[in-house]
């Protein structure tokens, strides 16, 4: 419902300014053209799409994540005290840190909605802020946009995207900390 | 280097562990085709409505009314439609970041600006709104602050990176 709200808030926005500036015309012709340029665009990066999930579907099927999972065990101690005793939970904690890095999200969600029922207070806040913070080792379907539109390598971006990333979760990690600090 | 080492490990490294490596890219393959026209719909929904928000002059008098306040976190003004979108919708943002490309070139620095804000965030109302779904507890309103922040720190960061980096 959120989603309606902001679109029906878009163009009522746009109506107004366009009256105001008076470039309903161009304003008309903006939507459409915007229309086939999403069309365009999706084309365009639906190879990078198509080839990416073959390269996951393989990281999926060797266990990739499964290795992953295992070195991440020493993080999820320390961002997870209150998860030490229970080796399910800090699986699945594991299993879904490891599917967000290699960015597989469709095995990402379920991992960790079953560690979320095993937690509570201070890391359940703690694997909610984890999630909603980025860790894709690989930003793909950015790469591909970027090359569509004339980067002459689309991951050119990798090391600031990185960068951004280790400090947004870290900020994340260090608020719920903080925030959290009476629930031990 | 780094996409063609990552292809060399991840597909010896399948092979070796006995996966049909080649029928499973296919089997992925397949499923991003389904991706693909999933996020088609809305994108083009998306992409109308910020053409036409271009369009009507909003963006224009938005961004300047906004510019101070984002100039003293380093961050450039021409980004605000991301940080608007962003945390709402995905597809929105993938719409808002390829009009950003379009607009201002893939190589200018709001551009790559807006790539790494893109690349380092993830849509924070969907995946809050999956989890407090899933759990009942009412204590998690502190962490709805602590995912927002998280987002901040990840756009200005993002600015001042590319700055740094290119």
């Amino acid at each position: 419902m959120v989603m309606s709200y902001i679109l029906a808030g878009m163009f009522a926005i746009s109506a107004v300014f366009a009256l105001l500036t008076g470039s309903a015309q161009e304003a008309s012709a903006a939507a459409i053209t915007g229309a086939g340029d999403a069309v365009a665009l999706v084309i365009s990066i639906t190879g990078a799409i198509c080839f990416w999930s073959g390269v996951m579907e393989v990281m999926e099927q060797s266990g990739l994540a499964g290795g992953l999972s295992r070195i991440l065990r020493p993080i999820i101690k320390f961002l997870f005290p209150g998860a030490k005793n229970d080796d399910a939970a800090g699986k699945a904690i594991a299993e879904n840190m490891s599917a967000n890095l290699l960015g597989l999200g469709n095995a990402a969600t379920p991992a960790g909605l079953r560690a979320a029922q095993r937690l509570k207070g201070r890391d359940l806040a703690m694997l909610i802020v984890i999630n909603s913070a980025s860790m894709q080792l690989l930003p793909t379907t950015i790469a591909a946009i970027r090359q569509s539109a004339g980067a002459a390598n689309g991951f050119d971006i990798i090391i600031p995207v990185w960068i951004a990333s280790i400090c947004s979760v870290t900020a994340g990690v260090i608020a719920v900390r903080l925030l959290y600090r009476k629930d031990g | 280097m780094l996409v063609p080492a990552l292809l060399a490990f991840v597909t010896v490294f399948g092979a070796c562990r006995g996966v049909d490596v080649y029928a499973a890219m296919i089997k992925g393959a397949g499923e991003g085709l389904k991706t693909a026209a999933k996020i088609l719909p809305p994108v083009i929904i998306m992409l109308s409505a910020v053409t036409l928000l271009r369009q009507s002059g909003f963006f224009e008098l938005f961004t300047r009314l906004i510019s101070p306040v984002l100039s003293l976190f380093g961050i450039p003004a021409e980004t605000t439609p991301i940080i608007l979108i962003r945390p709402f919708s995905g597809t929105g943002a993938l719409a808002v970041v390829s009009e950003l490309l379009t607009r201002y070139g893939a190589n200018s620095y709001v551009g790559r600006t807006a790539s790494v804000m893109m690349g380092s965030t993830e849509t924070t109302f969907y995946v809050l709104a999956v989890y407090f779904g899933a759990t009942k507890t009412g204590k998690l309103k502190k962490a709805v602050f602590a995912a927002l922040l998280a987002d901040f720190v990840s756009y200005v960061v993002s600015a001042l990176a590319v700055r740094i980096f290119f």
